[in-house]
């Protein structure tokens, strides 16, 4: 069923919207990363302008991110107080973040900026991520299916001062840390135009501490408010919601959220780290072969006026 | 020969009534619904003359439709070390958000070089520029716009009798932009333009396409706000329901 979008002004076909936000809120649920770097480049894939396709992606991982965040609520798994230090922080970052974007657009150097972050962030994470989890395994695999683990492992955020008790998540760290990835974070998720939840997560696991099973939740939790701020300003400063766009992912995505979040109960942890790891390796894999293939079309035309 | 031939032809007396276009379109507005995907206009008329059909010279229909003018941005990518970057841009003003070409014949023949620059028909004359630099970035526009079919050319697709009526549809894509486009039907013998009509489609979104655009324009924060409303319920209710379901 072809459908027209009003704010987009192309006609594209509903079911595959659906299943767009099916797959992404699945993810979502899974990983609790918000899928806003998923989103971005299936959307420009099927034709919706890139302008629409960030701000009306980021609107659809707010619902994700409710419906898989609710999920979380059920088990206990949002640090709250966590999320509220970290939502700080991202603010800040944010700010500077929507600040270095505006001048970047200037000069017209913004895409190549965007897509080399995606490349060397996705790639750092990503790295770091599969080779850490795949080493668990293999330690798991070695003593035999168990696993010791220590409580927790005493890092420099231990050392800081202004410290809080963060119960859900067992840790008594001082409040720098937690801040400054948020704002690291919120800077990021300005400029990439994506949530930041596959950068947060890690984040909050190697250098934090946090158990993987609260990561989740509290990353769903702060990514709510990271992309209600940036849906209401794209919806401002560029008009470029599109409702009737975004209704359709939605629908997909938060029955695909409830699957995820269901379905990343019956995996383990590593196992979990091992997948993210991988599509995110797979997406920064993709974005830095555009970089450096030649394109078939050297050209691009834009309307002026509009976000690029 | 032939120059002979057109010498002899020229010299003949004009008829005394001289020819001229009418026209009609099937529709003359389109409402984008949100079920739109693309509308088909037909586009019909006749040849009005005092006197009989003059022999022996071929008369010829041109007919273009264009869309509203969109200012763009064309930027040029080169290789910088092992990356490919955007370098060169160019801003060459507004240029047409869809055009295209239908004719009765092959466009050379239905149309000199030099009617075509005075009336602008052809998308090669519509897409040129004046500095040499930038018509690399011009000949982009065309090649973009003719990839995503927003620019096309139907040689031969108008049906001329006896040459004096005349009929041809044009597709209008999915992808429309919405404004006012813009018909020029052009009479032509032996290249020559004896007469032309212009006629106006009006493309408008309508219902709810209509609704959510203007809102979307004139009540942004409000927007904004109802499209974070609609995100938290719909999060909200498949938490609820799935949760009803137990499992």
């Amino acid at each position: 069923m072809q459908l027209y979008l009003p704010i987009a002004e192309v006609a594209v076909n509903a079911y595959a919207l659906v299943g767009i936000g099916g797959l992404v809120g699945f993810l979502s649920g899974l990983f609790g990363v918000g899928g806003g770097f998923l989103i971005t480049p299936l959307l420009i894939f099927i034709g919706v302008p890139p302008g629409v396709a960030v701000a009306t992606g980021s609107n659809q991982v707010v619902a994700s991110s409710i419906s898989g965040v609710l999920a979380q609520f059920k088990r206990k798994a949002v640090d709250i107080r966590m999320g509220v230090v970290l939502l700080c922080g991202g603010l800040i970052g944010s700010g500077i973040g929507i600040w270095v974007f505006a001048r970047l657009t200037a000069i017209g150097q913004v895409d190549l900026f965007v897509s080399l972050a995606y490349v060397v962030f996705l790639g750092i994470v990503g790295a770091m991520m599969m080779q850490e989890s795949l080493r668990a395994l293999w330690r798991a695999r070695q003593a035999g299916g168990v696993v010791v683990r220590r409580a927790h492992v005493h890092t420099w955020a231990h050392g800081m001062p202004f410290k809080v008790k963060f119960r859900t998540s067992g840790l008594y760290i001082s409040v720098l840390p937690p801040l400054m990835i948020g704002a690291f974070v919120g800077f990021l998720s300005a400029v990439m135009g994506v949530g930041g939840g596959f950068i947060m997560v890690p984040a909050m696991i190697y250098l934090l501490g946090m158990p993987t099973k609260v990561v989740i939740g509290t990353s769903l939790f702060q990514i709510i408010f990271t992309t209600a701020f940036t849906t209401v300003a794209h919806a401002v400063t560029s008009q470029s919601v599109d409702i009737l766009l975004a209704v359709l992912l939605i629908l997909g995505g938060v029955i695909g959220a409830q699957f995820g979040a269901r379905f990343g109960v019956r995996l383990k942890a590593e196992q979990l780290r091992i997948l993210l790891a991988g599509l995110v390796l797979l997406v920064c894999f993709k974005v830095g072969l555009d970089l450096v293939l030649t394109p078939s079309e050297l050209y691009s035309v834009t309307l002026a006026g509009r976000l690029p | 020969m032939i120059r002979a031939l057109a010498l002899a032809l020229a010299l003949l007396p004009l008829p005394a009534g001289a020819e001229s276009i009418v026209a009609g379109l099937s529709q003359s507005s389109v409402s984008i619904t949100a079920d739109y995907a693309g509308s088909e206009i037909l586009i019909y008329g006749a040849v009005k003359r005092e006197a009989p059909i003059a022999p022996g010279r071929s008369l010829r229909v041109v007919i273009t439709v264009e869309g509203p003018d969109l200012p763009v941005v064309v930027r040029r990518k080169d290789r910088i070390g092992p990356i490919w970057a955007n370098t060169d841009r160019l801003r060459p003003g507004p240029v047409p958000s869809f055009y295209a070409v239908a004719s009765s014949a092959p466009l050379d023949e239905a149309l000199t070089p030099e009617e075509d620059l005075r009336h602008g028909v052809t998308l090669a004359r519509v897409l040129r520029s004046e500095e040499p630099t930038s018509q690399p970035f011009m000949d982009a526009i065309l090649r973009i716009g003719t990839a995503e079919g927003r620019y096309f050319t139907q040689e031969n697709s108008i049906a001329l009798t006896e040459e004096t009526l005349f009929r041809t549809d044009v597709a209008l894509p999915a992808a429309l932009t919405e404004g006012n486009y813009t018909v020029r039907l052009f009479l032509t013998r032996e290249g020559e333009v004896l007469d032309t009509v212009k006629r106006t489609i009006w493309v408008r979104k309508a219902g709810l396409e209509r609704f959510i655009y203007e809102n979307a324009h004139q009540q942004p924060l409000l927007y904004g706000l109802a499209s974070l409303l609609i995100a938290g319920f719909a999060g909200w209710a498949a938490s609820a329901l799935f949760q009803r379901m137990r499992w």
